[in-house]
This record gives C-alpha cells, sequence and structure tokens, in this order.
C-alpha cells in the first residue's frame, strides 16, 4: 500500500504553509516549479503524484534538486530523424597507428600476469578513433577497445585489489586522453537567440567509448582499494582544471557523469577542495559577467548544494562571500530557468545554516529583481516563498518593508501569472503569521496595490485572490484595515500635489543653474516627462463599504476556486525534435541520482 | 518617503529660510531616496543642472562628497552616475580641480556590473587627458595603483583599462612602478583579471618604449598567448596585431612569431578562429616577407581546419588577402598556393563555409585578370550557382558586378538564369526578397534584350506574390527599372500589365495595382500618368472594398503634383469629394487628407 505509506510522509513543510497551490511542485522530488509549470505534459520525472516511494524519491531537502538530462520535454510535437546529426566532436589529433590487437581476457590470465595485462588495456584504450567525418571507420577497432573498456569497468568493480600503485598513472592518463579536449563549437545560437529550454543539444559523437571511460574511471575512484594519497600526485589542480572545463559540454550525459566524477574527488581530495571552489567561482564570474553562456551551471550548483549542506558552522567569511557575490548575481542571467531550482536549493541552505544572512540575501534578490521578464519574476517569487517559510521573525522584520513593496508591485503585474504567483502568498500560513505579527508596517504598504487592482486588473482570477488578500488582511485587523483606506484616500490627493510641488522643485534648480554663467556650455538635459498616474477618481466613502461587502462574497468564491489546483502551464511552440535526440538521453542511466552532502572539513 | 529629509536638509527648510546656496543638494537627497527607479534616474540626469546651480566650489565641497559616501543604487542609476561625472570637469572648476571626480569614480570602477565599470573606467579615460601633469602623478596614478592591487577581481580588471591613458605623461620612476603593476596583473590568479589584461595588452604596448616593449610586452605576450585558458590565449593574438606593428623585422622574426605560429596550430579551435579572423591585420602588421614564408602556410591548414568555424573565418578573408599580397609573383602565389584549397572549400560539407567563400569569391577575378578568371575561377563560380544552399548562390549573385568589370556578365548568363529562377521561386519568402533586390543590378548588366525575354515575367509574377513583403518590394523594384530602361519601355512592357490588374478579382491585387502606380508615376511623367494611369485611378474609385478606396485617395494625393491643373481640377476634385462622403471613416479621412494638401479645397 505504498499510497497511504507516502501520505503519512507528506514533508513536514507542509505543516508551515497549507494548501499551497505551488506546493505540489516544490516538494515534489527533483521537480522545480517553474519546470512544472512550462511542461505540458506530464513526464516520467518524480511526481507528487501517488507514487511507491522507490528509491528516486529524494527525502526533504537533504539533497540538492538533481538537473534535468532533458531540459526539452517531448511535447507531442513531430519527431523527426534530422538530416545533420546532432552530434559532434572536437577532435584535433586522431591516433597515428588504429590498429589494436584483441588482448587475452584479464579473468583468463595467471594472476601474477594480471597487473601487467591491467596495464596494457589500459594503454591501448588511449587510442583515440574518428566517430564524426567517417564513424565507420575502423569498426573492428573500435570494438576491440569498446570490449576492453567493458572488460576494465567489470573488472575494477568486481575484484579486489587490483588498483595497485602501478594502475594510477595508467588509469588517470588513459581517462586524459580520452575526455581532455577542447569541446566542438556550439550548433546551437549563441547570445540571446540561444533557448536552453528549447534548443536541442548537441550529442557527443564518441559517446560509446567515453560513456565507458567515464564509467571506469568513476569506479576507480570508487573502489575501495582507491587511495586518494597515492592518487592526488596524478589527479592534481591542473587535473581538475581540465575537468571543469568539460561541464560546458552540451551533452547532458556527460555533464551528468562529470558531476559525479568532480563531486567524488571534492569528497576524496581535501587538499584540492579550496581550488575546486575557486575555479567554480571563476566559471560562475565569467558567465554572469562575460559570456552569459555555459552548459554546466546547474551540475555545477549542484555540487555546490551538496558543498553547501555539509559546511560547518559558525560559517567562514569565505563562503558567505560567495553566497553574495557569486549565488546572488546569479540571479540575473537570462538563463536562469536553467538552473534555478539548484540556485535556489543552494541559497536556502545558506539561510537555514545562519539565518543572520537573510537580509542581505533578501536585499540582493530586490536589487536583481527583473524588470520585464515575467517567468523569471515568477522564479523570483518562488524562490522568495522559500526563503519565508525558513525565515527568523527577526530577520523577517528587518526586511519586509523594501520586501513588501516589490510584491506590491508583483501584485500589480499586468503579467496575470506574476500577480497571480504573489497572490499565493496569501495562502501560506506562516508568512501570513508574519504578516499578522508586523501588521501595522506591512498593511498601508500593501493596501493600495491591492485595493487599485481590485478593480482596474484585467484579469478575473487575479480580482479574486485580490478579495482573499484584502479579506484575510480586514479579519487580521478591522481598525486598521479602515485607517489604511482613509489614508490611501489622503495619498491620493496628496499624490498629485507632491507632483506638482517637485516640478516646481526642479524649476527652482533650473532658474539658480541659468544664474551661472558656465550654464550655456551644459545643454540642459531636456525636461523630465511628468510621471501620469492612470487612476484619477480617489474612493468614496460608498466605495469603501462596497469594498468590504464585495470582499467577503468575492474572497469566499475564490477559495471555491483555488481548491480546483490550476497548474499553469506556459505555452512553448511545437517544435520538431530529433528522435535521435531524445532516444539517447533516455537510455543514459545516471550514476548516482542525488549528491549526498559533502562534510567539510575542520 | 519623499519629504522625509531631516530638519535643515529638506527643501522646505532650506526654502524657509532664504539661504538658497543648499537648495539644490538637498532637493537631490530627496530625490535619491524615492522608491521609484525612474525618478532616481531623472534625477542623476540633471546632476549637471544641479552642479551649475550649485557653482564650482560647493559641487566640490558638498555634492561630489555627498555621491562618493552614500551612493548606493541599481545599477541603471550607477551607470548614468559613471556616464554624468566623465563631462563633470568644467563643473567643479576646471583642469586644476579634475582630480576631485577621482573618488567617486574610483569607487563605481569597483562594481560588480560590468556595464557600470567600463562606463567609470571610459570617464576615468577622458579625465586623465585633463589632468595636469603633477596631478596625473599626484592623484590618477595613485588611484590606478590602488585599483591594480584592489582585494577584488573587478577593481583590478577596471585598472587594466587606465595603463595606458597616464603611461605616456608620468616620469620615468612612475612610468617603472607603472609597468611593475600591469605585470603582475598579467599574471594574476583570476582568469578575469588575466583576460582584462590581455585585451589592454596591445594598447599599453603602443604607448611604451620600444626597449620595454622588447624586454617587458614580448616576454608578457608569450606568457598570455600560452596561457591555460582558451579565452585568455585568444586574446593575446589580438595584442600580437598591436604589438607586431612596433618591431622590426629581425625582432618580429625572433620574438613575436614563434608564438605566432603556435597560435595558428593551437588546440582549442577559438585560438585558431581567432588567428583566421584577425589574419588581414595580421598579415598587415608583419609584413609581405613574413606573410610569405609563415602566414600563407599558416593560411592554407586554417582554410582545412577540422572546425567548420575556423574555415568559415578564414574564407571570409580570402579577397582581403590575396588583395594585400605584393603586386609582384601575387599572380604565382595565388594560382599555386591559395586556389587548390579554396576549390576545396566549394564543395565543403558546411554551408556556412560555402555561403563565407561565395560572399567574397568574385572579389579574387579582378586581382587574377580576365584569363585566370575564364579558366579557374569561372567554374567553381558556375559550381556555386548550383549550390544546395540558397545562401551560398544569393552571395554569388549579389556580387556579379565584380566579374562583370572582368569578363562580363554573359559568360555566366547561361548558368545565371536557372539559378535567378530557382530563387526567385524559392519557398522561403526572405530568399525570394534578397534576389528582388539584385534585380535592378542584373537588370543593368544582362541589357534590356535578355531581361524581356528571360526576367520580366518573374518580376510581374511577384506584384502577384502572397507575401506582402515581397509585392512591396516588387513595386520599388519596377520603378528603378523604369529609371534603368526609360519610359518607352515602361509604357510599352510594365504599364499595360500593371493596369490590368486593376480588375483582378483579388482586392489584394488591384490595391498592388495602385502601389505599383505611386511608385511609377514619378518615373514615367506627367504624359504617361495623366493618360494611362488616371483613369484607371479614377474609375477604381468606385471598387466595393474600402482599403481600395482610400488607397486611391492615397494614390491621388501621390501623383496629384505630376498632373496637370485642369485634370486636376476637372478630374480628381469631383472624385476625392465623393469619396470624402463615403460611407467608411478611413476613406473619408484619406480623401479629405488628399484634398487639403493638394489644395483643392
Amino acid at each position: 500500500m505504498p499510497y497511504k505509506l507516502k501520505k503519512e510522509k507528506e514533508p513536514p513543510k507542509l505543516a508551515k504553509g497549507t494548501a499551497k497551490p505551488s506546493s505540489s511542485s516544490k516538494d515534489g522530488g527533483g521537480e522545480s516549479t517553474d519546470e512544472a509549470q512550462s511542461q505540458p505534459q506530464p513526464q516520467p520525472q518524480p511526481q507528487p503524484q501517488p507514487q511507491p516511494p522507490s528509491s528516486n524519491k529524494r527525502p526533504s531537502n537533504s539533497t540538492p534538486p538533481p538537473t534535468q538530462l532533458s531540459k526539452i520535454k517531448y511535447s507531442g510535437g513531430p519527431q523527426i530523424v534530422k538530416k545533420e546529426r546532432r552530434q559532434s566532436s572536437s577532435r584535433f589529433n586522431l591516433s597515428k597507428n588504429r590498429e589494436l590487437q584483441k588482448l587475452p581476457a584479464l579473468k583468463d590470465s595467471p594472476t601474477q600476469e594480471r597487473e601487467e595485462l591491467f596495464i596494457q588495456k589500459l594503454r591501448q584504450c588511449c587510442v583515440l578513433f574518428d566517430f564524426v567525418s567517417d564513424p565507420l571507420s575502423d569498426l573492428k577497432f573500435k570494438e576491440v577497445k569498446r570490449a576492453g573498456l567493458n572488460e576494465m569497468v567489470e573488472y575494477i568493480t568486481h575484484s579486489r585489489d587490483v588498483v595497485t600503485e602501478a594502475i594510477y598513472p595508467e588509469a588517470v592518463t588513459m581517462f586524459s586522453v580520452n575526455l581532455f579536449r577542447t569541446l566542438p563549437p556550439s550548433s546551437n545560437p549563441t547570445g540571446a537567440e540561444f533557448d536552453p529550454e528549447e534548443d536541442e543539444p548537441t550529442l557527443e559523437a564518441a559517446w560509446p567509448h567515453l560513456q565507458l571511460v567515464y564509467e571506469f574511471f568513476l569506479r576507480f575512484l570508487e573502489s575501495p582499494d582507491f587511495q586518494p594519497n597515492i592518487a592526488k600526485k596524478y589527479i592534481d589542480q591542473k587535473f581538475v582544471l581540465a575537468l571543469l572545463d568539460l561541464f560546458d559540454s552540451e551533452d547532458p550525459r556527460e555533464r551528468d557523469f562529470l558531476k559525479t566524477i568532480l563531486h567524488r574527488i571534492y569528497g576524496k581530495f581535501l587538499g584540492l577542495r579550496a581550488y575546486i571552489r575557486r575555479q567554480i567561482n571563476h566559471i560562475f564570474y565569467r558567465f554572469i559577467y562575460e559570456t552569459e553562456h555555459h552548459n554546466g551551471i546547474a551540475e555545477l550548483l549542484e555540487i555546490l548544494g551538496s558543498i553547501i549542506n555539509g559546511f560547518a558552522l559558525p560559517l567562514k567569511e569565505e563562503h558567505k562571500m560567495f553566497l553574495i557575490r557569486v549565488l546572488l548575481p546569479l540571479h540575473k542571467v537570462k538563463s536562469l530557468s536553467v538552473y534555478h531550482p539548484q540556485l535556489a536549493y543552494c541559497v536556502v541552505q545558506f539561510l537555514e545554516k545562519e539565518s543572520s544572512l537573510t537580509e542581505p540575501v533578501i536585499v540582493g534578490l530586490l536589487k536583481f529583481w527583473p524588470k520585464t521578464h515575467s517567468p523569471k519574476e515568477v522564479m523570483f517569487l518562488n524562490e522568495l516563498e522559500e526563503i519565508l517559510d525558513v525565515i527568523e521573525p527577526s530577520e523577517f522584520s528587518k526586511v519586509m518593508e523594501p520586501l513588501f513593496r516589490q510584491l506590491a508591485k508583483c501584485v500589480s503585474s499586468p503579467h496575470f501569472q506574476v500577480a497571480e504567483r504573489a497572490l499565493y502568498y496569501w495562502n501560506n500560513e506562516y508568512i501570513m503569521s508574519l504578516i499578522s505579527d508586523n501588521a501595522a508596517r506591512v498593511l498601508p504598504i500593501m493596501f493600495p496595490a491591492l485595493y487599485r487592482n481590485s478593480k482596474s486588473h484585467w484579469n478575473k482570477t487575479i480580482h479574486g485572490l485580490i478579495y482573499n488578500a484584502l479579506k484575510l488582511f480586514m479579519e487580521m485587523n478591522q481598525k486598521l484595515f479602515d485607517d489604511c483606506t482613509q489614508q490611501y484616500k489622503a495619498e491620493k490627493q496628496k499624490g498629485r500635489f507632491r507632483m506638482k510641488e517637485r516640478e516646481e522643485m526642479w524649476q527652482k534648480i533650473e532658474e539658480l543653474a541659468r544664474l551661472n554663467p558656465q550654464y550655456p556650455m551644459f545643454r540642459a538635459p531636456p525636461p523630465l516627462p511628468p510621471v501620469y498616474s492612470m487612476e484619477t477618481e480617489t474612493p468614496t466613502a460608498e466605495d469603501i463599504q462596497l469594498l468590504k461587502r464585495t470582499v467577503e462574497t468575492e474572497a469566499v468564491q475564490m477559495l471555491k476556486d483555488i481548491k480546483k489546483e490550476k497548474v499553469l502551464l506556459r505555452r512553448k511552440s511545437e517544435l520538431p525534435q530529433d528522435v535521435y535526440t531524445i532516444k539517447a538521453l533516455e537510455a543514459h542511466k545516471r550514476a548516482e541520482e542525488f549528491l549526498t552532502a559533502s562534510q567539510e572539513a575542520l | 518617503m519623499a519629504g522625509a529629509a531631516g530638519p535643515g536638509t529638506g527643501p522646505g527648510a532650506a526654502r524657509g529660510d532664504g539661504d538658497d546656496s543648499l537648495y539644490p543638494i538637498a532637493v537631490l537627497i530627496d530625490e535619491l531616496r524615492n522608491e521609484d527607479v525612474q525618478l532616481r534616474l531623472n534625477s542623476i540626469k540633471k546632476l549637471s543642472t544641479i552642479a551649475l546651480a550649485l557653482g564650482v566650489e560647493r559641487t566640490r565641497t558638498e555634492l561630489l562628497p555627498f555621491l562618493t559616501d552614500t551612493i548606493y543604487d541599481e545599477d541603471e542609476v550607477l551607470l548614468a552616475l559613471a556616464e554624468q561625472l566623465g563631462n563633470f570637469t568644467g563643473l567643479v572648476g576646471g583642469p586644476d580641480f579634475a582630480h576631485c571626480l577621482l573618488p567617486p569614480l574610483e569607487s563605481l570602477a569597483t562594481v560588480e556590473e560590468t556595464v557600470v565599470r567600463d562606463k567609470a573606467v571610459e570617464s576615468l579615460r577622458q579625465i586623465s587627458q585633463e589632468h595636469t601633469p603633477v596631478a596625473l602623478e599626484a592623484h590618477f596614478v595613485p588611484l590606478v595603483k590602488r585599483l591594480a592591487s584592489g582585494d577584488w577581481f573587478t577593481s583590478r580588471t577596471s585598472a587594466c583599462g587606465l595603463f595606458s591613458v597616464c603611461y605616456p605623461r608620468a616620469s620615468n620612476a612612475v612610468k617603472a612602478e607603472i609597468r611593475q603593476h600591469f605585470r603582475s596583473l598579467c599574471s594574476d590568479d583570476t582568469p578575469m583579471v588575466r583576460r582584462a589584461a590581455a585585451s589592454k595588452l596591445g594598447e599599453f604596448a603602443k604607448v611604451l618604449e620600444l626597449d620595454s616593449v622588447k624586454s617587458e610586452i614580448v616576454p608578457l605576450f608569450t606568457n598570455l598567448a600560452s596561457d591555460e585558458q582558451d579565452s585568455v590565449r585568444l586574446l593575446a593574438v589580438e595584442a600580437c596585431v598591436s604589438i607586431a606593428q612596433l618591431l622590426s623585422q629581425d625582432d618580429l622574426e625572433a620574438l613575436v612569431m614563434p608564438t605566432l605560429r603556435q597560435a595558428a596550430e593551437d588546440k582549442s579551435w577559438r585560438v585558431r578562429y581567432m588567428v583566421a579572423d584577425k589574419f588581414s591585420e595580421l598579415q598587415k602588421a608583419v609584413g609581405p616577407k613574413i606573410t610569405l614564408n609563415d602566414l600563407i602556410p599558416a593560411f592554407q591548414n586554417l582554410l582545412k581546419d577540422c572546425e567548420a568555424e575556423v574555415r568559415a573565418a578564414a574564407a571570409h578573408k580570402v579577397k582581403e588577402l590575396c588583395e594585400n599580397l605584393p603586386t609582384e609573383g601575387r599572380e604565382t602565389i595565388i594560382m599555386n598556393q591559395i586556389l587548390p584549397f579554396i576549390k576545396e572549400l566549394v564543395s565543403d560539407t558546411n554551408q556556412h563555409v560555402k555561403s563565407a567563400l561565395a560572399s567574397v569569391i568574385m572579389g579574387l577575378s579582378t586581382i587574377l585578370g580576365k584569363e585566370n578568371t575564364i579558366e579557374h575561377l569561372l567554374p567553381l563560380f558556375l559550381a556555386q550557382l548550383k549550390d544546395e544552399c540558397p545562401e551560398v548562390r544569393l552571395n554569388i549573385i549579389s556580387n556579379l558586378d565584380c566579374v562583370n568589370e572582368v569578363i562580363g556578365i554573359r559568360q555566366l548568363s547561361q548558368s545565371l538564369l536557372p539559378a535567378i529562377v530557382e530563387l526567385a521561386e524559392d519557398a522561403k519568402w526572405r530568399v525570394r526578397l534578397a534576389i528582388i533586390e539584385y534585380m535592378p543590378l542584373l537588370a543593368g548588366q544582362l541589357g534590356v534584350e535578355f531581361f524581356d525575354e528571360k526576367l520580366n515575367s518573374l518580376c510581374m509574377a511577384w506584384l502577384v506574390d502572397h507575401v506582402y513583403a515581397i509585392r512591396e518590394a516588387a513595386t520599388s523594384n519596377l520603378m528603378k527599372l523604369v529609371q534603368k530602361f526609360g519610359t518607352e519601355w515602361a509604357q510599352n512592357t510594365i504599364v499595360p500589365k500593371v493596369l490590368v490588374m486593376a480588375n483582378d478579382p483579388n482586392y489584394l491585387h488591384r490595391m498592388t495595382t495602385l502601389f505599383c502606380i505611386n511608385a511609377l508615376s514619378e518615373a514615367c511623367g506627367q504624359e504617361i500618368t495623366t493618360k494611362q494611369m488616371l483613369p484607371i485611378v479614377l474609375k477604381m474609385a468606385g471598387d466595393q472594398v474600402a482599403n481600395v478606396r482610400f488607397n486611391v485617395a492615397k494614390s491621388l494625393q501621390k501623383i496629384g503634383p505630376i498632373l496637370d491643373t485642369d485634370a486636376l481640377q476637372e478630374e480628381v476634385k469631383p472624385v476625392l469629394q465623393k469619396l470624402g462622403q463615403d460611407e467608411d471613416m478611413d476613406v473619408k479621412y484619406f480623401a479629405q487628407e488628399a484634398i487639403s494638401v493638394l489644395a483643392l479645397a
């Protein structure tokens, strides 16, 4: 009876905010809310729906959300086989002599000769083949290499005491020769035209070999005989740097392996940890400030999520800087949607470790708040709610004013998904309790936005949600609600007066400036465009009575509506998709579903 | 909240006690506190007005310290501030006080957002020129040093752009220090800083003494060109152009060429791409001798590189490379060392490579002369005219004029025609649009007979294309053809066909007639317009579709000035008056507009 079991194991977080329309996606394993909204059809990822509590269910939030292999959801669009296969590989140097001799099997050879044979096989696998310009070349020798790799994967997994000292340099060399390469140019458009959710990745043509090389190396690292002390001579800074370069690979299968491998290296080589973190930062800086293009941000953040998870308390200054100077600016990049679940996870991890970081984080989010990109704004609202779920009341009171000024803007957004997402906060009991404790400061900020849009917003659903929010405010503090209404009226009148006052102020400065003999040299900028307000009338007493009555009726209506649990869909065009790519990605087996925390050494 | 400024600083207070001297700054403080970014931005954009109102002294003592200490705002506001301060020297009292502007710009040069930082650096560079040599050493150079040794990479990155502006005017001791700082940035731990340094290396080399270039810049260049990050290495290629211009041939050979050769064979395609992309600049910088010995072989390799990106970049440079070869022996070099590789590229697997080649290959004909063109290039042109990719064909057609000068276009006409016809009927309307644009050129080169025989029908077919953009382009194409072939030709071949369309059952086609008349009337002159076109236009005023009717009004307005007064008064005016009473609002509007423009009221 997996159904029952699941129910009892409801994530504890839900206790705070019940019936959150977005919670389905929030606690739904590796799913991000954004993904849930943008996928037109259900797909075989962890779903909040009844499901046997199988291995790939993430236990609460102790591990970072795994990056999805395919950003593109198969949307029912036409499947095609593209003429040009979406594969490439940048091989500047193919091996000259590619004729491989099949060597005897390891298990058939005498024990004392096995090490030597193992080394021979590793060296044989350093020969590189052409998979792109002539895929049918050297078929026989390619098969020798493939079989050899396969055999070694088995061998290193199932035999003990085979990772001897002589094997280390050979294994690392074999890995480096096969994998460390300049990645080929992207076949997809770069810059603003690139849409990570729609453009299909180019797959690595040499994958039949590379996959086995990755698999072998992972087994090598995970072997019980593996000794980091010996390996550190070969797995050094240079190695790590080359490994990190590969994260820009377009092939998600490759990045998936890289992620697990780097995670293992981080776990086993204490001496490399600071270096790895620093180099990852460099990748992020380049991504944020120079290129805005990198394929592996989500995977890197996933690793960092597991690292942050293991940070010891109190947090080091270096780690706090990382949060403020790297993680927060990552929010401003265009392609945020690709890595947002992992980024939000990292941020929330930090705040759970140290609540005093809440203020700088929220100030940072507000600084980077999207101005025109609505889907991104929805992501920010998701993340903000996750933060508010873990916020300390004392921290809340520090940031609530700028925070609710932003929320007031979101509620007024003409994009209904933004307004809707912001209004869902009113269904979160914990947030409501925080507001209630600080009503005197929050209400005056929120009220004008709610009141104005209760009449003027174009979308009906928003009206219902707004009335719901107003009703909650009314119930919270009837007296304050009335005051706000009165104040709103007064403010409206003062607003126009103030605008006039401002004009006069600048006029006066302009006059003073004219007295300066230099004035003609600095041509004055054109006069400011006057700021017009769309609305002209102020609410009358009847209006307010009417408001209260409508609030009662409409809010009830709205509670019913909310139960219907709407899933927001972002409609994307149905592009033809390459069958080969879909199949290849579906066939990929993850080495590990979730990254566990890497405990920080003290 | 606005108006919440403390006592004595608020605008109200300043106004109250009659002391106006600090009033502007109080307003600014107040405005910068506003919630609305747009308002804050507007205030910053009026910073010069505030400074004027304050006068130079108060700007220095009150405004600038305020800006330095208290500015924390959105990047948009900071960007505006950084830009304003670059033009502020006059407002703080001239060059003697230019250094007062350094503190706020220094902190702007360290912010995280690249756009703000770059703007601050730009303003600093501007201001540096206004410093006296003494002030430069006393204020500007220390600022550069501070930035260069900042903790955070942003300040070190900004510093890289400031060395070259202060170096030439510094004393020798300071110069040595500046070079020292630049050196250490070139080997900075952070790749962002090394990239910034590499991108300024060429600029810095240009202001250095030749000895220092050889002893200091060259080693830096060599190091950066073998950096572990390809993003750094490729920037060194750019620097190579500037450095090469400074050195003698012998020094060049000994100090720079080994590195350049290595870059052309770098394992990263991005570096090789950069070499291909900068090839003409490199060629000019190293001179003819090294070009022949080194660059030509390197270029051959780039033309057959394994990455299509690199081949395409190299293909783009083929013509320039050939042009820039020394005239003596040029033909032989091209024929023996370049042309064989070009032949390969014509059948490249990648369409971008072929299309890059097609955009320049025609230019070779002027360099190689008539015989070589006919014997060697023509087959390539013909092959590209038959390429499966429309872009390749288009690129060939768009450069026909180069060949025309050398061998005349008729050599090509047999192959040209099928290519044109196919492009003219391409399923993508953008391709059709592109070929229309070349019609007047082709018509001019092929002559009127060939045109009437083969291409005229195409031009007419475009008039009824189902894409508006094509119909529109087709009308303006007709106008250009008439300008080329004259009115008689127009009267015989074009005008009748256009006018027949006035009776088409499709109203869009009827409108096309009007658009054509708009375009052609001027080129055709008064007689044709009055006798042949006007009657048709007037007849169409009775069309049942309102869109046609208001376009009649628009057309009449357009052709009115060409007609004589009689025609205007007797024929046009009554029709416009009738349209002015039309039941449709738009028809009425345009009819009345035409009446008033033509002064028929």
